[in-house]
């Protein structure tokens, strides 16, 4: 009883600090809950493992002979696998939402955290942040494989190919920005599963949203609807943060491509945040 | 309390109506009332068809062309079109060449030796062609010359001919679509080819020689419905000279016109018309290709004879019109208005996973479970069921794709390559039919996982991306034609309606709808596919609690 008259001042205070305060136990709740289960450790661990497979894959399948010129953009070639990593990026974002709804926990989490905002920006910043790590490790590991394995298959510097590594600008850029990237679809999906709840559902949702676009350009003859798509879908503009040669040719510059990925996860976090404020359990 | 618990199953374990007697069909019947009860999976395939038919719909409103003809007024779509002629077989073809020619009836036989094969083409080594720009010497692969016996000079009328090719050695065509290799070897003056072709009633028979004494038969054809006089002589054509770079990043095509000049000598016809003589036509404008001032370019003569000797010039082709870059035509097969099938494909994915995973969370597997405790029917049914639905979906969705995408497609001025009508229903059932196979294969993953959220993504994952990998170009072609045959997206294959012609340079890619493997044997890896999920569902669903 007691309790309950102390807890009634906190409203009151709706300070700047409560505010923080609230933050800072719903991150620490948060994080209980990330780290007690197994979950999110191995999805994180996939996430990593499978993207420096596949652009390793990606990298040794591919050669320049002697005698050719070979249009390939070396790094971009190099994180190949990001295009699977999303997708266990996707799965992992969905879960941290739609398992507290499918076990009823959503209900419990909201009842000992009523500041709902609160909850769900604990959400992203822990989710972004876990992302960001096993992101970059993949990203590093990526680049790592292209680096020593490329100059082995005709890609070296004596025929204009620059090395895959961090100190040659574009490639700094494109490993930053493909961390960024992963981080960035980490909320998107974050945002759909709040608004879906259900976990099918909106896995079906995000991954429409990562793959069918290309599939869809690439059925499309129609150069206005083409380009219009290549600058506005998520992932085709935001992946060209990994491009490196043909900067000129691309429809959207690398960091607006970027940029316009930002506004889909803000769209889809800002919505997701409003349902989730005004919507029951 | 306990009397009934134990009453209760005996006797259904007892008589032959038991819980095994009662049958598959009611299992089955549970399961669909499950499937029907549950507003949003009803929901969720409706709005499968749905998306699909959209998503066709807008991938059909492609390029709208258009054009201006001699200086008249700018036209758009259909009119654009130029004449368009179709092969014996129905196909659409190309029928363009530079044909010197006499009549001949009834029974004869045509014979020469071509001594040289040459070609020039548009100067491609600084990018695109451009138009009066000069031509280089050069022959495309599928450059021929040779001796033909044809119906008639209108485009599209059958045909058999015997010819020498750019680098396919010796072969004899026939109707567009036949093709049979003969001698192989480039031909030179030192090493020249000779050719007979020999028809008796509607039976043409190739022969090839080195030397002209010692003759192969390559190949004997019937042309039904062959009249008595048809047009017999020689023959020199080019298709577009092409340079196909398939590279990470994208494919490069860069192509421009050329044109095939070929010298024939010792050239006879036996049975022709008394006092008839040779006559040049262009078929179907298929004389020298146009082109700037240069060797060969612009000004050649189509045909000249000097003594016993003829030469020929010529361009176009005489094959049929397969889809991609390299062809004449705009055209669009009806596997494209089917593109849709991928959102169907995720959406109907999603329900075939929650239909099982479902259960597990709800713990509803446990009731179902004590009324049928055979677990193998309870997954047989599952799998029925939500196969069942999902073809049934898929055939709606991809029948009104195709009647709402191939007119939209072809008012906007794309030739639809068609195909013989049992393919045509191959590709659209096969779709469907993938769409239910692939349902049944996110059933297993369901039950395997016990996770949506996973099954979902392994099933679209490996569906999906394979294609686009390939179809981006993000991997190389020989990878990518691998993914195509070994994981569940091979099944993509029964989609392709155009044969892939060995005797046309074609941009053979899974967005131009060739696949690696043949329709059925692609479609039969997503079935072993299914069926080894389904497999290890089982296994895991006898040894795991519920």
């Amino acid at each position: 009883m007691s309790t309950a008259v102390q807890a009634q001042p906190a409203p009151a205070m709706a300070t700047a600090a409560g505010r923080r305060a609230s933050l800072r136990h719903a991150l620490h709740a948060e994080w209980t809950k990330l780290r007690t289960v197994s979950g999110p450790a191995w999805l994180l661990l996939g996430l990593a493992a499978l993207t420096i497979a596949v652009s390793t894959a990606a990298v040794g399948a591919t050669h320049c002979p002697q005698n050719l010129t070979c249009p390939v953009d070396t790094t971009k070639l190099s994180l190949t696998g990001i295009q699977f990593g999303q997708a266990v990026v996707a799965i992992l974002a969905v879960l941290t939402v739609s398992n507290e709804y499918s076990s009823g926990m959503m209900r419990v989490t909201l009842a000992a955290m009523p500041r709902r905002q609160a909850v769900l920006a604990a959400k992203a910043i822990l989710l972004a942040a876990l992302v960001l790590v096993a992101g970059a490790v993949a990203v590093l590991g990526s680049v790592l494989a292209g680096h020593l394995i490329l100059p082995g298959h005709g890609f070296t510097a004596a025929r204009g190919f620059h090395p895959v590594w961090l100190s040659y600008g574009p490639t700094l850029r494109a490993a930053s920005g493909s961390v960024l990237y992963l981080g960035l679809i980490a909320l998107m999906s974050l945002g759909v599963a709040v608004i879906v709840r259900d976990s099918a559902v909106s896995i079906g949702v995000v991954l429409a949203l990562l793959y069918l676009f290309p599939i869809i350009l690439s059925f499309i003859g129609n150069e206005h609807w083409q380009h219009r798509l290549e600058r506005w879908t998520p992932t085709v503009a935001g992946l060209t943060i990994q491009d490196t040669t043909g900067l000129r040719s691309l429809v959207i510059t690398p960091w607006a491509g970027l940029g316009v990925l930002a506004i889909w996860a803000t769209a889809a976090m800002l919505a997701g945040g409003l349902v989730f404020r005004f919507r029951d359990v | 309390m306990t009397t009934q618990a134990i009453s209760v199953p005996r006797p259904e374990a007892g008589s032959g109506d038991g819980p095994r007697g009662r049958g598959f069909g009611s299992v089955l019947r549970a399961e669909w009332i499950k499937f029907r009860s549950v507003r949003g999976w009803v929901i969720g395939m409706i709005l499968a068809a749905l998306l699909t038919i959209f998503l066709g719909a807008f991938a059909a409103a492609n390029a709208n062309i258009g054009c201006q003809i001699n200086g008249g007024p700018p036209k758009s779509g259909k009119a654009c079109l130029p004449y368009i002629p179709h092969g014996p077989g129905g196909e659409i073809v190309t029928d363009s060449f530079y044909f010197v020619r006499q009549p001949l009836t009834g029974t004869g036989t045509i014979t020469a030796e071509v001594t040289s094969l040459t070609g020039e083409h548009a100067n491609l080594s600084s990018g695109p062609a451009q138009v009066g720009s000069s031509m280089v010497p050069g022959l495309a692969e599928w450059a021929k010359a040779g001796i033909i016996i044809k119906q008639s000079t209108h485009q599209g009328s059958a045909y058999a001919a015997m010819m020498v090719t750019g680098s396919h050695g010796v072969r004899m065509q026939h109707n567009f679509t036949g093709d049979t290799a003969g001698m192989p070897g480039a031909i030179s003056a030192a090493h020249p080819r000779w050719l007979r072709l020999t028809r008796s009633g509607d039976t043409i028979t190739g022969y090839d020689s080195a030397n002209g004494t010692h003759w192969t038969q390559v190949d004997t054809v019937q042309l039904t419905g062959l009249p008595s006089t048809v047009q017999a002589g020689m023959f020199a054509t080019s298709p577009g000279y092409t340079v196909t770079q398939n590279s990470f990043g994208g494919t490069s095509n860069n192509g421009g016109p050329a044109q095939a000049t070929g010298v024939f000598d010792h050239v006879s016809l036996a049975g022709r018309a008394p006092g008839s003589t040779w006559t040049g036509t262009a078929i179907g404008g298929g004389g020298p290709a146009e082109g700037g001032p240069g060797p060969g370019g612009g000004g050649s003569v189509p045909f000249t004879r000097n003594g016993g000797s003829y030469t020929l010039t010529g361009s176009g082709d005489i094959a049929p019109v397969t889809p991609g870059p390299n062809s004449p035509l705009p055209t669009v097969t009806i596997g494209q208005s089917l593109a849709g099938a991928f959102l169907g494909l995720i959406a109907i994915v999603v329900v075939a996973a929650m239909f099982f995973s479902t259960e597990y969370r709800r713990g509803l597997i446990r009731t179902t479970l004590a009324a049928t405790p055979r677990r193998g029917a309870v997954l047989a049914a599952k799998a029925v069921v939500i196969g069942a639905v999902a073809l049934v979906t898929g055939l709606v969705a991809a029948v009104i794709s195709i009647g709402v995408g191939v007119p939209k497609e072809e008012n906007s001025g794309q030739v639809l390559l068609t195909a013989p009508l049992l393919t045509e229903v191959r590709v659209i059932v096969g779709t469907a039919a993938m769409l239910a196979v692939a349902a049944v294969f996110a059933v297993a993953l369901g039950a395997i996982l016990r996770r949506s959220a996973a099954a979902i993504t392994i099933a679209v994952v490996t569906v999906v991306m394979p294609f686009l990998l390939t179809a981006l170009n993000v991997v190389p072609a020989g990878v990518g034609d691998w993914l195509l045959r070994l994981t569940p997206a091979a099944a993509l294959a029964i989609e392709q309606s155009i044969p892939r012609y060995s005797q046309v340079t074609a941009v053979t890619s899974p967005v131009r709808g060739y696949y690696p493997l043949s329709p059925y044997a692609g479609f039969a890896v997503l079935c072993l596919w299914a069926a080894a999920a389904l497999a290890l569902a089982l296994v895991m669903l006898r040894r795991r609690d519920a």
